[in-house]
């Protein structure tokens, strides 16, 4: 059975094909869900891409978390979906309190277009699962406001509890303890600044990101089997 | 206070002291190059106006306060004040 995957769109979203495409590619039907929709039904696990919902006005996610399939992203995270949101989506995810911190401008004030290297900090996550800790993947990053900030509290918390999903090896934005993604209490939301559907076949430069895309198609499956959706 | 009307509201929104600015900071550097030395602690923010309808000045701030904490500002890096005048109209 192939797990269906929602790609949410924003107005100013630019990387939901993208998006579609990998994880199709993958085995998974992909259909994209427009931002004014209420409704996630039906589907084992949501992607919230990459680009500039309703133009990163007042902040990147500010307005987006309004959107009317923001209140049923958040149901379907809370009822255990996998829902993994990907560089504007991980903005969006933390602007909406389903992720904790917030990702503020790079440091040096530069827009950073670039293939990183990341390691893998914990494999308990819808994204990782499976994936030995340790392993480091080569995956883009392109983004302005990536570096990623939180209180001391919360940086200890989510060090106890083994919720930081991927670091940088050498830290391109100034997120705080080297943060590449982060995961919720649940494990099921996950939200990270690298574009891993850009990472999806050796011509393109990389295709590193497949285990990370594989990992959140097995575990929509196992979402599909609980009926979560 | 107590007069029904159309209030103005400035919300100023800043950076959490011990969140770092690397707008600020860059502003900051590069003030000396202007001959402007001596300009320390540096913050960029922003500054919202509008307008509001209320009973009285207490409601009118109550109200855009909850804008402040709930849209405008993001509590987790960020920090606002709310001015209320009025009413204008």
């Amino acid at each position: 059975m192939a797990p269906r995957v929602g790609v949410v769109v924003f107005p100013g979203t630019n990387c939901e094909h993208d998006a579609v495409l990998a994880v199709e590619r993958l085995g998974a039907s992909a259909d994209l869900v427009w931002h004014g929709d209420a409704s996630v039904e039906g589907y084992d696990a949501l992607i919230v891409p990459g680009g500039f919902a309703h133009g990163d006005y007042l902040r990147p996610g500010a307005i987006a978390r309004f959107s009317p399939v923001m209140a049923a992203v958040g149901s379907f995270a809370a009822a255990g979906g996998p829902v993994v949101g990907i560089c504007n989506g991980f903005q969006v995810l933390t602007e909406a309190g389903l992720l904790p911190g917030a990702l503020q401008k790079n440091q040096g004030l530069r827009f950073v277009c670039a293939t990183v290297a990341l390691r893998v900090e914990t494999d308990r996550s819808v994204l990782t699962a499976g994936v030995a800790v340790g392993t480091v993947l080569t995956i883009p990053i392109n983004h302005f406001e990536g570096n990623y900030t939180c209180d001391a509290e919360t940086l200890a918390q989510l060090r106890d509890e083994d919720r930081v999903v991927l670091r940088y090896i050498d830290n391109p934005n100034g997120s705080v303890d080297d943060i590449a993604g982060v995961c919720n209490a649940g494990r099921n939301v996950v939200g990270l600044m690298p574009h891993p559907e850009r990472a999806s076949d050796p011509l393109l430069g990389s295709a590193d990101g497949v285990v990370l895309l594989q990992a959140l198609l097995a575990s929509a499956l196992d979402t599909a089997g609980a009926g979560v959706a | 206070m107590g007069t029904p009307g159309t209030y103005s509201v400035l919300v100023e929104v800043r950076l959490r002291p011990g969140i770092a600015d690397p707008q600020g900071a860059t502003i900051e550097r590069a003030l000396p190059a202007l001959g402007l030395d001596g300009v320390v602690g540096v913050r960029a923010g922003k500054a919202f106006r509008f307008e509001i309808d209320a009973d009285d000045e207490a409601t009118a701030l109550e109200r855009s306060t909850v804008v402040a904490d709930r849209v405008l500002a993001n509590p987790v890096i960020e920090e606002s004040t709310v001015t209320v005048t009025g009413p204008v109209g």
